[in-house]
């Protein structure tokens, strides 16, 4: 299947996508609380100022305004019948951004997590799961989304239900994960397991990684280990710049453009194809990730310390994915 | 496991060894083998109260210190938590019945925008297994919730989650109505959730964050214990 995004893979060694769009539409005047999504019909000056920053900063793929724009969370805001639409107009407005730039850039349509467990831990059956995820891809084909793009899933079971969506979609696709506890996603699942899980998919996308998180060093560290399964999969970076500080009434992330460059770097180093930036992630430091990939020559693969004095430290001392990890406290007895 | 470990009868067990089982089972969450083994120590004349803090509680303890130190993850624990549930269902009404001390209270939600409520939940849960009555407000709570709650609730904490950055900011307009209304004082206000910080939590004007469930039952139990401590004294 040929599409913008494997054609690119194909002639580019990287690619920089984009950064924050909650920070940045925060910025905008975004009220806490209030659904982002609403902005694609009330705002859409201010959303297609959004994705102009990003490719006037030299993103390459940028994601669409519809990261909560599924049923089960629109619900929230009693939008729930509006998934589709708010969908597409968030593609559309992409597109025509897009199209305008001048030069390739492509439409990247953002699917988020349902935000509910999955059965049987929790209420939500993955044929639901399936319909809500496909209900948001028709609506990002429809808007002409070059490829959909799941991001911050933690459960397995949900990526596979939205992989399965988004082939009844018969759209390419990227999924990432956000590995936040102790090197895992919060539901356990190591950056391992991960890569074993993508490659079994039926529909696998073209790229998978990481996303959002605790901080550079760490999504870094993940990054390392996708690479280390020796997969010929692209691999995603898209981490936080740095950590959210409480700074005059609003939300400031204390990673600097500079910092994000040598992550952007260090990102392409340790085996990313696809870098960009999550939360806090403003044009300015796109601008400083853009100029480093472009002019700093590749390097080795970095090891772990070299991150860590480059980056910050590490929230956890290992990941799930060496020899020396901690063994349940209990021995598990089974009976009956 | 081994065919030769055969079936254990919890009845068989003496109690110090029926405890540790109940610690392994709920460790496994074993939701069936923990309302059996709860019922066999009410028939042992055990009061209700001890078998919530050495059994059920004790054994929480243990799954809440793995989760901590990324042992456990959030599947376990739920399983563990709902095995929990069973044995507390059986425990709830008889602890009201013979007057049993009451650990804490706590009113907690997820703020406006916010319908992550999956970490919400753990808390709820891990603050429940460790004996605190929790009243769960559910997701996306306008400032009104919380206020109405803590009037009818009268707890001793206030926890408030958010997981994302769009609705970070909003534990901050929660905090500043109560502290406009003179009520911040009245209560202990602890923040969570994936995005936030120790210097957030203290930027809001929070008393604390908690990193995770088995922080935020920590950190709990320890205001608990300097509010008592002050009831003592003063």
């Amino acid at each position: 299947m040929t599409n913008a995004l494997s054609q690119m893979l194909e002639s580019r060694d990287w690619i920089l996508a984009d950064g924050a769009t909650g920070t940045n539409l925060f910025n905008m005047g975004l009220e806490s609380g209030d659904a982002p999504e609403m902005w694609n019909d009330k705002h859409p000056d201010r959303i297609q100022k959004l994705y102009s920053m990003a490719v006037n900063a030299g993103s390459d793929l940028f994601l669409t305004n519809s990261f909560g724009g599924n049923a089960a969370r629109l619900k929230l805001h009693g939008a729930e019948k509006r998934a589709n639409e708010l969908s597409r107009i968030s593609a559309e407005i992409g597109r025509d951004v897009a199209d305008k730039a001048g030069r390739k850039v492509i439409v990247a349509g953002s699917v988020g997590p349902t935000g509910e467990i999955m059965a049987p831990l929790g209420a939500l059956t993955h044929a639901l799961a399936v319909e809500i995820f496909h209900e948001q891809a028709e609506g990002l084909k429809d808007g002409g989304a070059d490829v959909l793009w799941l991001e911050t899933i933690s459960a397995p079971e949900e990526y596979k239900a939205a992989a399965e969506a988004f082939k009844l979609a018969d759209m390419p696709w990227c999924g990432t994960m956000s590995f936040d506890t102790a090197g895992r996603t919060m539901m356990g699942l190591t950056s391992a397991e991960m890569v074993s899980m993508v490659e079994k998919l039926d529909h696998p996308p073209l790229a998978f990684g990481a996303n959002c998180g605790v901080g550079a060093s760490d999504l870094l560290r993940t990054v390392l280990s996708f690479a280390a399964q020796g997969t010929e999969r692209p691999i995603i970076a898209k981490g936080n710049a740095g950590i959210p500080k409480y700074v005059d009434g609003h939300i400031h992330y204390d990673g600097n453009p500079d910092l994000m460059a040598d992550y952007a770097c260090l990102a392409r180093d340790a085996g990313a194809t696809i870098i960009g930036g999550c939360c806090g992630t403003m044009p300015e430091h796109l601008e400083k990730m853009h100029e480093a990939l472009h002019t700093r020559p590749r390097g080795e693969r970095p090891a772990l310390d070299e991150i860590a004095s480059k980056l910050g430290a590490f929230s956890s001392a290992a990941d799930g994915t060496g020899d020396d990890e901690a063994a349940p406290r209990r021995t598990r007895r089974r009976r009956g | 496991m081994s065919d030769e470990e055969d079936d254990i009868i919890l009845s068989e067990l003496d109690d110090e060894e029926l405890v540790q089982q109940m610690f392994d089972d709920l460790y496994d969450g074993l939701k069936e083998e923990i309302e059996e083994a709860v019922n066999i120590l009410l028939e042992r004349k055990w009061e209700p109260y001890r078998i919530l803090t050495e059994a059920l509680v004790g054994g929480m303890t243990i799954v809440g210190k793995d989760f901590r130190d990324g042992i456990l993850f959030v599947p376990e624990v739920l399983l563990a938590a709902n095995a929990m549930k069973g044995g507390m269902f059986i425990l709830k009404p008889l602890l009201a019945e013979t007057g049993a001390p009451r650990v804490g209270k706590m009113v907690i939600g997820t703020v406006k925008g916010d319908i992550h409520d999956i970490g919400k939940n753990l808390v709820s849960m891990m603050m429940e297994g460790a004996g605190f009555e929790v009243v769960d407000l559910g997701i996306n709570n306008p400032v009104e919730n919380y206020l109405e709650a803590l009037e009818t609730e009268k707890p001793d904490i206030l926890g408030m989650s958010a997981l994302l950055t769009t609705t970070m900011p909003y534990m901050k307009v929660v905090i500043d109505t109560l502290v406009e209304q003179g009520k911040r004082d009245d209560y202990v206000v602890l923040v969570g959730g994936a995005p936030l910080n120790e210097e957030f939590g203290k930027a809001i004007g929070a008393d604390a964050y908690c990193r995770d469930a088995a922080v935020a039952v920590e950190t709990a139990k320890d205001f608990m214990s300097r509010k008592h401590n002050q009831g003592a004294t003063g």
